[in-house]
């Protein structure tokens, strides 16, 4: 049990990280990261809210009905949200209002969203708390680091401290251009160093028939790629046949061995 | 053997031009506008200039280096960004900004997306726009006659004053190192239009357009049209940097388009926009543009026209 719950923190932080190699929540990866605690603090609400929703989801997921799954999620995650809003509003107003309008929209981030789908409403409850803090750290980790560097280059500072004069300023790093140099320059150099992920083809148990590795992609395994799942249907559906087959014979041969003893 | 007997496969017919021939032109081209530079503006815009080049070509050096790629030093396309990016650059700037801005031009623009031929937009363009983003105040402080600060004539003009057109075309005004001289850039256009390495269709569309939108939408004046296509970077612009190979389109329609699509953009940030200059947002802004542009002007394969 041990095991699990670190291999889902690794898993979230380094192997799956929500943003270097998922690429999700890109909205306020790119939008808040405009210094290192903006980064941390939208990151950690978002931890906040992934740990409970994903603690409440999994806890709830044989009672809540397969068809009305999205808006039950959506309801608890609301929930969540209002209360991280309520609290930050309370207690740290300056980062309420540096995050803006991007703390409610926590609630459509996809990290969230798409933990409850693939995996809490799946798992039992300890794992999924687990893989929401590391799915949370994991999207802290990326945001701090980009906001950190946004911060150094684009106002000369770390954690507010002023470290370069202010002639020496980039300031196109704290725009909007400069969020995109930063997280594609960081994801690349993720890939580059083969940092262990599921997309760089360190992980050999990967799902996908190319081998999942996207570094070497150069898009003509998309094809391969959808030939070989086309087979392993095909493959599937013609054995799901085959035992079909193979039931009714043996009813068959049952039934008219029923029949012969009858007769007898 | 024989040339004539010579049996072999196609393409028959060889040119001489390379892409060294081409950026040579284009550099020798721009050195009218550059010698008025450096004469009207001394040393700092030598200094100025020597700092991009260096810096665009040492980028292009260790970054292919450090890639293992080919070396392509030799093809003289760092040579000519690093020029343009210098040409585009107020002579007081402090000179760790040229050097930033050639670093950001060759790898983050040209090297990240593949060298030479696949960059999307002009790489000196492309840097400036981002030195002025950043640095709005160095940037936009434009020096003359030694440490005289005055706004750029367009500056002025936009600000209702009246301004010499004379000492516009002949480049005796405030602005960045290439652009202040018209008739040096003119001549090297016309060098660049008689060697047959730049065609004069964008150009002209980029300028009749954008003196048509002026007369429209500004005053009804020749001598108003006149000041805005004297100052400021258009001539510049227009024959330098909008016919850049790599960012404009193969197609003859697809120039004339791109020429007037040009003409309208600078025109609407001159005239409505908040800032006196508007070409290189207008060109970058083009380039983007210029996939889609060749993909509505591909031209018809012969035999298949009228369907």
């Amino acid at each position: 049990m041990n095991n699990k719950c670190t291999e889902r923190l690794f898993n979230g932080i380094v192997k799956e990280n929500p943003t270097f190699v998922l690429m999700l929540g890109m909205c306020p990866t790119l939008a808040v990261t405009t210094s290192a605690v903006n980064g941390a603090g939208m990151g950690l609400s978002t931890t906040v809210v992934l740990l409970f929703s994903n603690m409440i989801i999994s806890a709830m997921r044989k009672i809540i009905p397969d068809r009305v799954r999205i808006p039950a999620y959506i309801v608890i995650v609301a929930t969540l949200v209002t209360i991280v809003q309520l609290l930050l509003q309370a207690y740290v107003p300056s980062l309420y209002s540096a995050l803006g309008i991007y703390i409610p929209l926590i609630v459509v981030n996809c990290i969230i969203l798409g933990r409850a789908e693939s995996y809490a409403s799946k798992n039992d409850v300890v794992a999924s708390t687990f893989d929401g803090i590391g799915m949370g750290l994991g999207f802290t980790v990326a945001l701090t680091c980009i906001g950190l560097i946004r911060e150094i280059l684009g106002s000369g500072a770390v954690f507010g401290h002023t470290i370069i004069p202010e002639n020496y300023h980039i300031a196109i790093f704290v725009l909007a251009p400069g969020a995109f140099f930063v997280l594609s320059i960081l994801t690349a150099l993720q890939n580059k160093f083969k940092a262990p992920s599921a997309t760089n083809g360190s992980v050999p148990q990967s799902k996908l028939a190319c081998g999942g590795n996207c570094m070497s992609c150069t898009g003509s395994s998309c094809m391969s790629n959808h030939e070989v799942l086309e087979t392993r249907k095909k493959q599937a559906e013609e054995e799901a046949l085959a035992a079909k087959k193979a039931e009714a014979a043996r009813k068959e041969a049952e039934s008219a061995s029923a029949a012969s003893k009858k007769d007898e | 053997m024989s040339k004539l007997l010579n049996v072999s496969s196609s393409p028959h017919v060889r040119d001489h031009v390379t892409s060294q021939n081409i950026m040579l032109d284009v550099a020798i081209a721009m050195i009218p506008a550059t010698a008025y530079g450096v004469y009207q503006f001394g040393v700092k815009a030598a200094l100025v200039l020597l700092v991009s080049i260096l810096s665009c070509v040492l980028s292009e050096y260790v970054f292919e280096t450090l890639m293992g790629k080919p070396v392509t030093v030799s093809d003289g396309s760092a040579l000519v960004t690093g020029m343009i990016l210098g040409l585009n650059m107020p002579p007081a700037i402090p000179l760790w900004m040229p050097f930033l801005g050639g670093v950001f031009a060759i790898i983050v623009v040209k090297q990240l997306y593949g060298g030479l031929g696949q960059n999307f937009m002009n790489p000196a363009l492309a840097a400036r726009c981002f030195l002025l983003i950043s640095f709005a105040g160095p940037m936009t402080t434009f020096t003359y006659n030694d440490a005289v600060v005055s706004p750029t004539p367009l500056a002025a003009f936009k600000a209702g004053q009246s301004v010499d057109v004379a000492a516009m075309f002949i480049g005796k005004i405030p602005g960045t190192i290439g652009e202040v001289s018209i008739i040096a850039l003119l001549i090297g256009a016309a060098y660049l239009i008689a060697r047959k390495v730049i065609s004069i269709r964008i150009p002209a569309a980029y300028l009749i357009t954008f003196s048509l939108f002026v007369f429209v939408f500004g005053q009804h004046d020749l001598m108003y049209v006149l000041t805005h296509l004297c100052g400021g970077g258009i001539i510049f612009g227009a024959f330098f940097m909008a016919t850049d190979y790599v960012t404009s389109p193969v197609t003859t329609k697809g120039q004339i388009y791109f020429g007037i699509l040009l003409g309208v953009l600078t025109g609407l940030f001159r005239l409505f926009g908040g800032s006196a200059e508007g070409v290189s947002y207008a060109i970058i802004i083009s380039n983007i543009l210029v996939p889609l542009i060749e993909k509505i002007s591909l031209p018809k394969a012969f035999g298949k026209e009228g369907k």
